[in-house]
């Protein structure tokens, strides 16, 4: 796939994301309107909810991630050579330098998160740093480079903010209509009206259920062929793929858990923080992140 | 009705040539874009080069011939870089390589350099500006081959010639044992 048509298809898969968030929010409310007898009000606050979450996750997602995420922004005296390995990697990439954050975890892991190139961070684990060459320093930051060229960035950040952010909006609702549901539908003397009211909120259940279950599926889809797309470019990058490959190799091998991720950031990183070594084997349809394994293979077949 | 078919024609016309038309102008910008890149790092080379002679020349006093050799490609290749001829540039450049490698050679005796903080810390500078240099021409080269592929191939050619678009040279080494970055280890 060209990198004009990568960059494409990133674009149309965010804005496809936030229509979709934007209907579900949209029902969410209409069922609360209806709860609450006044669908108008309902509607136009999920409007407005809608939009402010679009216009703040596209402006303010990188920061949120990167907070949540325990991450501290570094200058170049901090770490010369982490600074003039991502800088090599720009400059074969034609990109600007993005700005660079650690976290302090022994797990070595690193994730791009950003609206486009020219507000794009990196984010790279104090572990990750202490095991790896500059060889397999400089393909992992490749493959990072690699997703801020071809927006993978973008997307994967709205996803993850906005399927986190839906994820905790239903968690509320479901917990405000199982306390006040059943009191406040019994107070209403019309009886065609309250069986009516029943059917809307059985329905906004079903939503409510629905949602995070649509958060997650839509935040599958995003991984597995970006990841494969993101090693090869990286290796086209570097021009050596057996820098990556050797450091997917050493944090295959490694035993830390990333404490700071959960599963509205698991998508990001370049290895799945969550990896249990015998689910990571299997290459299961709930994956984030495909196998090591495939991808060590098929890195090693470039050369 | 006619008529308004011919205009919607020449308009779609219109169009065409506009997108091929910026592409190229696209395509001209990414390349010198890029080759301006390769500057950036030409010149950091040239300007770190001073501080690593300070510091290597404390340490070895009877090496005179290697500092000369590396003082004269930098003088060249500064020299050159006043011009637009993309060969010659990488001719001196690959020069004074050549130079810096004979020089990092001979500091492989001097163990007591080898410790040098500052020497270290110019060394990781060095090394990140090769491979930038490296990195940078990559990148020129890729950009080059798209800007000559769209002003040979049809039908953007004909636009190319018609608002004098030129190819680019790409930025070339001679010996194929330079394409590799110099690997300075001590």
């Amino acid at each position: 796939m060209l990198l004009s048509q990568q960059i494409a298809t990133n674009r149309r898969n965010t804005y496809l994301l936030v229509a979709l968030i934007s209907l579900l929010l949209l029902a969410l409310g209409a069922a609360l309107g209806l709860f609450w007898n006044s669908p108008g009000s309902g509607i136009g606050i999920a409007i407005l909810a809608a939009f402010f979450l679009g216009t703040f996750s596209y402006y303010q997602g990188d920061q949120l991630i990167l907070r949540y995420s325990h991450a501290r922004q570094i200058a170049k005296h901090d770490n010369p050579q982490l600074f003039n390995v991502v800088e090599e990697m720009a400059i074969a990439a034609g990109l600007p330098l993005p700005q660079i954050y650690l976290i302090e975890d022994e797990a070595p892991n690193a994730f791009a998160t950003g609206r486009d190139p020219e507000h794009a961070s990196l984010a790279i684990t104090t572990g990750l740093l202490k095991k790896l060459n500059r060889d397999q320093l400089q393909g992992v930051m490749a493959h990072e480079l690699s997703h801020v060229q071809d927006r993978d960035i973008l997307y994967t950040m709205m996803v993850g903010v906005l399927a986190g952010s839906i994820v905790l909006l239903s968690d509320y609702v479901t917990r405000y209509l199982f306390w006040t549901g059943g009191g406040s539908l019994r107070r209403r003397g019309n009886r065609e009206r309250s069986q009516a009211n029943a059917l809307l909120m059985a329905l906004g259940l079903v939503l409510i259920i629905l949602a995070p279950l649509i958060a997650r599926l839509v935040q599958l889809a995003v991984s597995r062929q970006r990841e494969y797309l993101a090693d090869a470019s990286a290796a086209k990058l570097t021009r050596y793929p057996e820098g990556l490959a050797s450091a997917l190799e050493l944090i295959a091998n490694d035993s830390h858990e990333l404490r700071v991720a959960n599963r509205a950031t698991a998508h990001l990183y370049v290895v799945n923080p969550f990896r249990n070594r015998k689910l990571a084997e299997r290459n299961s349809v709930f994956d984030t992140h495909p196998p090591l394994k495939e991808r060590i293979r098929r890195l090693r077949e470039l050369r | 009705m006619e008529f308004a078919i011919f205009i919607a024609l020449l308009i779609v016309l219109a169009l065409i040539v506009m997108g091929l038309y910026n592409g190229l102008v696209g395509a001209r910008n990414r390349a010198e874009e890029a080759w301006s890149q390769i500057d950036v790092q030409l010149k950091r080379r040239h300007d770190l080069i001073p501080n690593l002679v300070e510091t290597a020349k404390g340490y070895m006093k009877h090496e005179r011939e290697v500092f000369e050799q590396v003082a004269r490609a930098r003088q060249q290749a500064i020299q050159i870089s006043g011009g637009a001829d993309v060969q010659k540039r990488a001719q001196a450049e690959n020069v004074l390589t050549g130079a810096l490698r004979q020089l990092f050679a001979v500091a492989e005796a001097y163990p007591d350099l080898k410790a040098n903080q500052n020497m270290l810390a110019l060394q990781e500078e060095l090394t990140s500006t090769e491979n930038k240099i490296s990195f940078a021409r990559q990148h020129y080269n890729d950009s080059v081959l798209e800007l000559n592929n769209r002003i040979q191939k049809m039908p953007t050619n004909l636009i190319a010639s018609a608002f004098n678009f030129h190819e680019r040279p790409f930025f070339e080494l001679e010996e194929p044992s330079e394409r590799q970055p110099v690997q300075v280890k001590f």
